[in-house]
């Protein structure tokens, strides 16, 4: 196999590994931030027991978002040689941003956060708490802003010609607020809560289903859920602006979503299909005209398709595109859907006895994972064949020195050790919940309200 | 060019960059070094004590090496491609070392079984000891140049050219020196049987330490002796290896007089010495070609644009203080002897 297809699968591989894990510091780190607020401010101790139990999980999906991310960083320089020196003037800046005021900030504060529970005050544990969450929000800020440059270039000049040709910057803020920046932002921000308050959900569900730490789990389910369910409701308007950015910036890309090739005419919009990439057209269901309508509330408004562009300038993987990206939108309006539905129980006070919903919090954790990677699939695949959008193609991109075999040989090595630690981390994560918040075969150990409340309500 | 305070900005950004680097040398370099000598360590409980004094700060070693790698490549692109891209290999496992590393410090606690224990606390040696045998590895290959051809393509071949006796005497310099420094670490956070055991062990680490850079020194000034011209046109740089040998022997002297912080910061003023030698073997080249000299990286050809280079000066100038502060925050936390509790590794 080719080089530039061996650092294309080892790229995807590496950086779909690492973006299992940040969502999950990302929306656990909120919710650690809720818990132990709640827990200053009431001095109750259950969301104490609460913060340090998230605590826990929170140390080892960050531990392997660290490891793998450091993976991302130097991976640009070792297969991306070319892509480094065209955009390192940009790219590197951002880079080096992230490092020095989020993941400073973040692992800075972490020791407190993971070991200094009996050693400083609570108020100053809170603030590690808060110090960490925002670095974990900041890093996202520096490498969302840095691949939405990719996708839509901004604030720069080109100087230099051929080999020697690279992107510099003219005006930094500009290409901080490139086209594209804040509406991914916010939309990977959400994407990330949704993932941490999904797995929150999930193992408190699966309690209350067990019968074990009842109280505790009906009163983090409560809380996790508003935050499920307004985050839940904004990403739908937040994906709604990013496709409307979509359309002005990267056309060719919101063809692909929707698998629209006629050249200018009104574009419908897919429950669900597949594109028959030989025939150009879609099989599927659907509303015509759907997507003419979204974006101009005209059902026969033209939108620009594929067949506008010259061949190689097109994503190649239309149908992929398509999927990944119909699968996330599902996904999003399944979460709405379901936390809705939690809502509306709860608000009739019968939340705790729809078991059945409460089962299936358990697998939904699974979701807003599946969304998160099927969206960059998506937004990283519709980008191609460019690497900058409309400035640097991919197969130019990838570093001349390195051979085959060296690609090869990493990308197994990479897979090997993935495997062994994807292994691990479901392992311990299923043993930390399994092990649960505190030691629940002894009484002596349970929170004073929970005994209260069991001589209440008898169960 | 423009300037700023008489230096132009690349040359501030090369002294960023070093100064990364440094920072990072003698931070993850103690932890390294620290895990370098855990298998020495027989019982169960010192092994935990030895794990959790770097428990807290690993971490945030680590970081440095990301600003470092952050910085290069904002700084010096091309420079940054052209290295991770020739050095592959090395690279590669030294990415893989770390994730083993990391990993062995958060996982070998969380079972009981014997087996269990042993499998990572000896991965988490064996890598602690790869790491910096391969940083060191990587410096010797940039120290003697490496074969930059055309539009900075490297034209080395074959998967193990990096391996070549030169780099494989720095490699084992740099793990020797680290693991002084990670002895003396770990004496500052210990007491008792095993502190006892440290002091016996530490002496045997400055002896090969001391044993393995002199023959690197030698093997310097005989086989690179462009790399001593620089002392020769300018002799008054020749007070930063004075220092450094002089730092070097303050070690032992102070070791032995159990004044450990203060071996410590000698230790840590050594490696920050060491690679100040470094860079003024280089400076102003960063990468030389074996091939042509034509084709040698150096800071201003390497450099993004300058205004690049002042906003990230900007940055480094707010973010070094609150850097320095959170560091400073968690190191003071965390100061004495190590204390087990339910929260430790
Ligand atoms: C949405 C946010 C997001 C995205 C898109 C990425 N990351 Fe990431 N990354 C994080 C959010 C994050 C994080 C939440 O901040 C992590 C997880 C654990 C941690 O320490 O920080 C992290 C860790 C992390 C680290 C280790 C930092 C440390 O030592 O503390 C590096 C070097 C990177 N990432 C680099 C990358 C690169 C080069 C990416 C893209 C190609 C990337 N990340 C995508
Ligand atoms: C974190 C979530 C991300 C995921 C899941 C992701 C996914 C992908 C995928 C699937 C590809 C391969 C596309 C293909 O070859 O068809 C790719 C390529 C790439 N992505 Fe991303 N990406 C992510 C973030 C980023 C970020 C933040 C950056 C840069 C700042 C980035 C830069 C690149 C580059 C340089 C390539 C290689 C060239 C290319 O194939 O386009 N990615 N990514
Ligand atoms: C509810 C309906 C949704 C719509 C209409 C929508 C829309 C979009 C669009 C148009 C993009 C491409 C943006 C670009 O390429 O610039 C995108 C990307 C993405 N989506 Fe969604 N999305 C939705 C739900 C979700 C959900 C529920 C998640 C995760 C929980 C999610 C996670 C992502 C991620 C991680 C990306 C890649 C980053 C980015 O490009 O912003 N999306 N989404």
């Amino acid at each position: 196999m080719e080089v530039e297809i061996l650092a294309r699968i080892q790229f995807a591989f590496t950086i779909a590994f690492h973006y299992i894990y940040p969502p999950l510091s990302i929306g656990i780190g909120l919710l650690l931030v809720i818990f132990e607020s709640l827990y200053n401010i009431t001095k109750n101790k259950e969301y104490h027991i609460l913060a340090k139990f998230w605590t826990k999980i929170f140390a080892l999906t960050f531990g392997i978002g660290v490891v793998t991310g450091i993976v991302m960083e130097f991976e640009f320089g070792t297969n991306w040689a070319t892509y480094s020196m065209y955009v390192g003037d940009v790219f590197g800046s951002a880079l080096a941003a992230e490092g020095i005021f989020a993941f400073a900030l973040e692992s800075g504060f972490l020791g407190i956060l993971l070991f200094g529970w009996n050693r400083v005050k609570p108020w100053v544990h809170l603030v590690s708490t808060i110090g960490v969450f925002f670095g974990s929000m900041f890093s996202a800020v520096w490498i969302v802003v840095a691949n939405s440059w990719q996708q839509t270039p901004a604030g720069y000049h080109i100087v230099g010609e051929g080999i020697h040709a690279r992107a510099e910057i003219t005006d930094f803020w500009a290409m901080v607020f490139n086209p594209s920046s804040m509406d991914r932002l916010f939309h990977v921000w959400m994407g990330a809560f949704l993932a941490g308050a999904f797995l929150i959900l999930s193992v408190h569900a699966f309690y209350l289903i067990k019968g074990r730490y009842v109280e505790l789990s009906k009163r983090a389910f409560k809380i996790t859920l508003v935050v499920a369910t307004v985050f839940a409701l904004a990403q739908l308007e937040s994906g709604h602006i990013s496709a409307e950015g979509v359309a002005v910036n990267q056309p060719a890309k919101l063809a692909a979503l929707e698998g629209h090739y006629a050249d200018s005419a009104a574009a419908d919009l897919y429950l669900l299909g597949w594109v028959d990439e030989v025939n150009k057209k879609v099989v599927g269901i659907g509303i015509p005209g759907g997507l003419s309508f979204l974006l101009h509330y005209d059902f026969d408004a033209p939108v620009t398709g594929l067949d506008a562009f010259p061949e190689d300038e097109r994503p190649g993987q239309v149908n992929a595109v398509f999927q990944f990206y119909h699968i996330m939108v599902a996904i999003g309006m399944a979460l709405i859907l379901l936390s809705l539905l939690a809502c509306f129980y709860w608000w009739r006070g019968t939340l705790f006895e729809q078991r059945w919903l409460i089962r299936l919090f358990i697998f939904a954790a699974l979701l807003p994972q599946i969304a998160n990677q099927a969206g960059w699939f998506a937004a990283e695949m519709g980008r191609q064949p460019w690497v900058v959008y409309g400035l640097l193609k991919t197969n130019e991109a990838f570093s001349q020195s390195v051979s085959a075999n060296q690609v090869l040989f990493s990308l197994i090595l990479f897979f090997c050790v993935y495997s062994l630690l994807l292994v691990l981390f479901i392992y311990l994560l299923d043993k930390k919940i399994k092990h649960g918040p505190y030691d629940d075969s002894k009484d002596t150990d349970r929170p004073l309200t929970e005994s209260i409340s069991k001589v209440f309500t008898k169960n | 060019m423009e300037t700023f305070l008489g230096l132009d900005y690349p040359t501030w950004w090369f002294l960023v960059v070093g100064g990364l680097f440094s920072g990072y040398a003698i931070l993850d370099g103690f932890d390294f070094g620290a895990g370098a000598w855990h298998l020495f360590f027989k019982k169960e409980i010192n092994r935990r004590i030895a794990l959790n004094a770097v428990g807290p700060v690993w971490d945030g070693n680590e970081v440095w090496l990301v600003i470092g790698g952050g910085a290069l490549f904002a700084g010096f692109p091309i420079m940054y491609a052209a290295l991770f891209s020739s050095m592959y290999i090395p690279f590669i496992l030294f990415l893989v070392f770390i994730i083993f590393r990391a990993i062995a410090i958060e996982f070998r606690g969380k079972e009981e079984m014997k087996w269990w224990k042993k499998t990572w606390d000896i991965l988490y040696s064996i890598s602690s000891i790869m790491l910096a045998f391969l940083l060191g590895v990587v410096l010797g290959n940039v120290l003697q140049g490496i074969a930059i051809g055309k539009d900075y393509i490297y034209q080395g071949s074959g998967f193990f050219e990096f391996l070549n006796p030169y780099a494989l005497v720095v490699g084992i310099t740099t793990l020797a020196l680290f693991m002084m420094h990670g002895a003396i670490f770990l004496l500052m956070k210990t007491e008792g049987k095993m502190y006892e055991k440290l002091l016996f062990l530490l002496k045997r680490g400055m002896l090969f330490f001391v044993i393995s850079f002199a023959l690197m020194s030698l093997y310097t000034f005989l086989y690179l002796p462009q790399l001593s011209a620089t002392f020769i046109e300018d002799p008054i740089l020749f007070v930063v290896p004075v220092l450094a040998v002089l730092s070097i022997a303050n070690v032992p002297r102070l070791a032995s007089k159990k004044k450990f912080l203060y071996a410590f910061v000698f230790s840590s003023i050594t490696i920050a010495l060491l690679l100040i030698l470094v860079a003024l073997e280089l400076y102003p080249n960063m990468l030389i070609s074996t091939v042509d000299p034509a084709y040698t990286i150096d800071i201003y050809n390497a450099a993004s644009s300058t205004k690049t280079l002042k906003i990230m000066l900007i940055f480094a100038a707010i973010g070094t203080p609150l850097v320095i502060a959170y560091t400073t925050f968690v190191y003071i936390t965390f100061r004495g002897k190590v204390q087990l509790d339910e929260t430790s590794y």
